[in-house]
């Protein structure tokens, strides 16, 4: 049961976690992040750094559709150009902590240059427009080779810390984790000022919003920078990590994962944002731990492991938005109500 | 205008454009007939072409019955999946938002292909031949017969459609409905049922297409991505109209073609996407849609 929170000045009200319950779970959270990587089993650490840019990736996301409501299906296009440009600048030497804002920047370019006739296109068209963007951007992957290393792709060198090349899953893994603990905390901010208020007043009517006084363009346009720049962190931070990237990897696959993992977490819910991330994480990684099993028995199991998969993902988008429209996120939200009413029922 | 230019080779391109377009304009038509019967746009059509080539296939080459037959069953079968997706699917959904319904025809479409890929495998079949092959020769202009006999059963279906939503009681009723479903629904027509036919008709075209896609060429999980191209032509032609898809159908189609022919292959395959976002910052509504006006 949750007792003693009393309000009594605007200093606490304001706080981003108002009660000490909430301040010293989070600092445990953070402290587990810390220490993950050095207890953690490589397999372990190796999910927590897939894990993290895609909680980055789906938060930039969640900002532009959940929050603003503007459909994004070409998500993998940007995270392709952060990916890019942070391969390209690492590769003249420039070192990590520069390169990756540059390519949530460069990402955040073209996100504003996407997001110019989102005044006037939206909903369906918008998601066609991105649509369209996202296959356009494959193929400028795919051909620009001086840049992008056509189909063959490109390498990107290990970022150096200090001297320290984060050449491991577990640097890697605490590089992810605080980009990703940063930017978590910065959308948390920036969606409770004017700015968050105007993007929810946008995604629940627009012409009302803009009667009430919000610039359409400016926040769409805000919104989309925004969005796109995490998805351009996400994409460098892959490069990164995988230290090799290849065109095939940001297909319409991928921009339908993170659709899929924020309406699995919940649209407009950072909590939902994390938890769809960790759902989504995790489901292939069951199944492909099922598919071993079943391979005993059924050889031909291996090969359909990636079409089962897109079946299991189609399955949780629909199942979803058909039985629990406000995701993960609710579930969560109603476990806990329990706990805080407990002993009395809700 | 410079010596050697090759006209008959300019000719030809154009034809097989226009021809290949009709094609196009019969996918459209399943994209439209959604749209304008339940506001969707329905992610899943490549899917519904996929699931029509498959059970066509299987009917015709595994189980080796004769093509009337075949055809017949397929057309069937996926009506009946096409009913009970606007049944278990689309009705939960009615009045959702339109990310809702968008994401769930995504989802959709992304089960649908992943079920086709682990059932059928994702290797290439070779189709049985659907449309007679032999060329026809116009002067020095040569036409592959597929795509000539292609363009003649896609015009065959969409004029037969029209006339059924001109002609028919239902087609009337459909259209009725979905021109403004409170008043039809108040004149006695059962809403429901039609929108349920939108989704079978929408299957049915898309089964047709799918099988004389996968003829022309092969038949793969790939034949379900020419749907995501013909995006282009309902956004060119306007989301609601028919005539719209067809003009747009031949545009899409000869701009295909010429630049296949003149740029090459990989610059075709993105064509389409390049002309949506083109109409989209230019004519949003496209050729023939209607303008909407929003309101408060």
């Amino acid at each position: 049961m949750r007792i003693r929170d009393y309000r009594q000045s605007y200093e606490h009200d304001e706080a981003l976690w108002p009660t000490r319950v909430q301040q010293v779970w989070l600092a445990l959270l953070l402290l587990a992040l810390a220490a993950f990587p050095l207890l953690g089993g490589g397999y372990l650490v190796s999910l927590m750094c897939v894990l993290g840019i895609h909680v980055i990736a789906a938060t930039g996301l969640n900002i532009m559709t959940g929050y603003t409501g503007l459909i994004s299906l070409g998500l993998a296009a940007f995270m392709g150009v952060g990916c890019y440009t942070a391969a390209w600048l690492a590769q003249r030497g420039v070192p990590f902590y520069a390169a990756l804002p540059a390519a949530g920047l460069m990402a955040a370019a073209l996100g504003i240059v996407v997001g110019l006739p989102s005044l006037r296109i939206k909903g369906l068209y918008l998601a066609v427009a991105t649509l369209a963007l996202q296959f356009l951007m494959v193929y400028v992957f795919r051909e620009w080779e001086p840049v992008t290393g056509g189909v063959r792709g490109v390498n990107v060198p290990p970022a150096t810390f200090l001297g320290v090349p984060l050449n491991t899953d577990a640097r890697m893994a605490w590089l992810i984790a605080f980009c990703a603990v940063l930017l978590l905390i910065g959308a948390r901010n920036l969606l409770r000022t004017r700015i968050g208020r105007a993007f929810l007043a946008i995604r629940d009517k627009d012409i009302s919003a803009e009667v009430l006084g919000i610039n359409l363009l400016r926040y769409k346009l805000t919104a989309f920078a925004i969005g796109t720049f995490y998805a351009g962190v996400a994409g460098a931070l892959l490069g990164y990590y995988y230290r090799a990237m290849t065109p095939e990897y940001f297909t319409l696959q991928l921009s339908i994962f993170y659709l899929a993992a924020i309406i699995v977490g919940g649209l407009g819910s950072l909590l939902g944002t994390v938890l769809g991330a960790l759902f989504m994480t995790l489901v292939p990684e069951v199944l492909r731990a099922g598919v071993a099993v079943v391979a005993q028995w059924v050889p031909r199991a291996t090969e359909i492991l990636s079409p089962v998969q897109q079946v299991v993902f189609g399955l949780l988008i629909m199942g979803f938005l058909i039985f629990e429209p406000h995701g993960l996120q609710e579930i969560w939200r109603r476990i806990r109500r329990f706990f805080h009413l407990w002993p009395f029922r809700a | 205008m410079s010596p050697g230019f090759d006209w008959i080779a300019l000719a030809e391109f154009a034809a097989i454009g226009l021809l290949s377009g009709g094609l196009l304009a019969l996918i459209a038509l399943g994209f439209v007939l959604i749209y304008k019967g339940t506001g969707v746009i329905n992610f899943a059509m490549g899917e519904f072409m996929l699931l029509g080539a498959y059970f066509f296939y299987t009917a015709r080459v595994m189980w080796a019955l004769p093509a009337w037959l075949a055809l017949i069953l397929t057309l069937v079968a996926v009506a009946g999946c096409a009913a009970l997706i606007e049944r278990w699917l689309l009705r939960p959904l009615a009045g959702q938002s339109v990310i809702s319904v968008l994401m769930a025809t995504i989802g959709l479409a992304s089960a649908l292909h992943g079920g086709v890929e682990a059932f059928w495998g994702g290797r290439n079949y070779e189709m049985p031949q659907v449309l007679p092959r032999a060329p026809l020769l116009l002067g020095d202009v040569l036409i592959p017969g597929k795509v000539l006999w292609s363009f003649v059963l896609a015009a065959v279906v969409i004029t037969a459609f029209t006339i059924y939503f001109r002609r028919s009681r239902t087609g009337v009723a459909m259209r009725a409905a979905a021109s403004d479903p409170v008043t039809a629904y108040l004149m006695g027509i059962d809403v429901r049922a039609m929108q349920r036919l939108t989704w079978i008709y929408a299957g049915l075209v898309g089964a047709i297409a799918g099988i004389v896609v996968a003829s022309i060429t092969s038949l793969s999980p790939a034949v379900g991505v020419t749907a995501l191209g013909v995006l282009a032509v309902i956004i060119l032609g306007g989301l609601d109209s028919i005539a719209g898809a067809i003009v747009a159908g031949l545009i899409i189609g000869l701009l295909e073609s010429l630049t296949a022919g003149y740029l090459g292959g990989k610059v075709r395959d993105i064509v389409p996407y390049v002309v949506v976002l083109v109409i989209l910052l230019v004519r949003p509504y496209g050729l023939f849609g209607t303008r909407r006006i929003e309101r408060l």
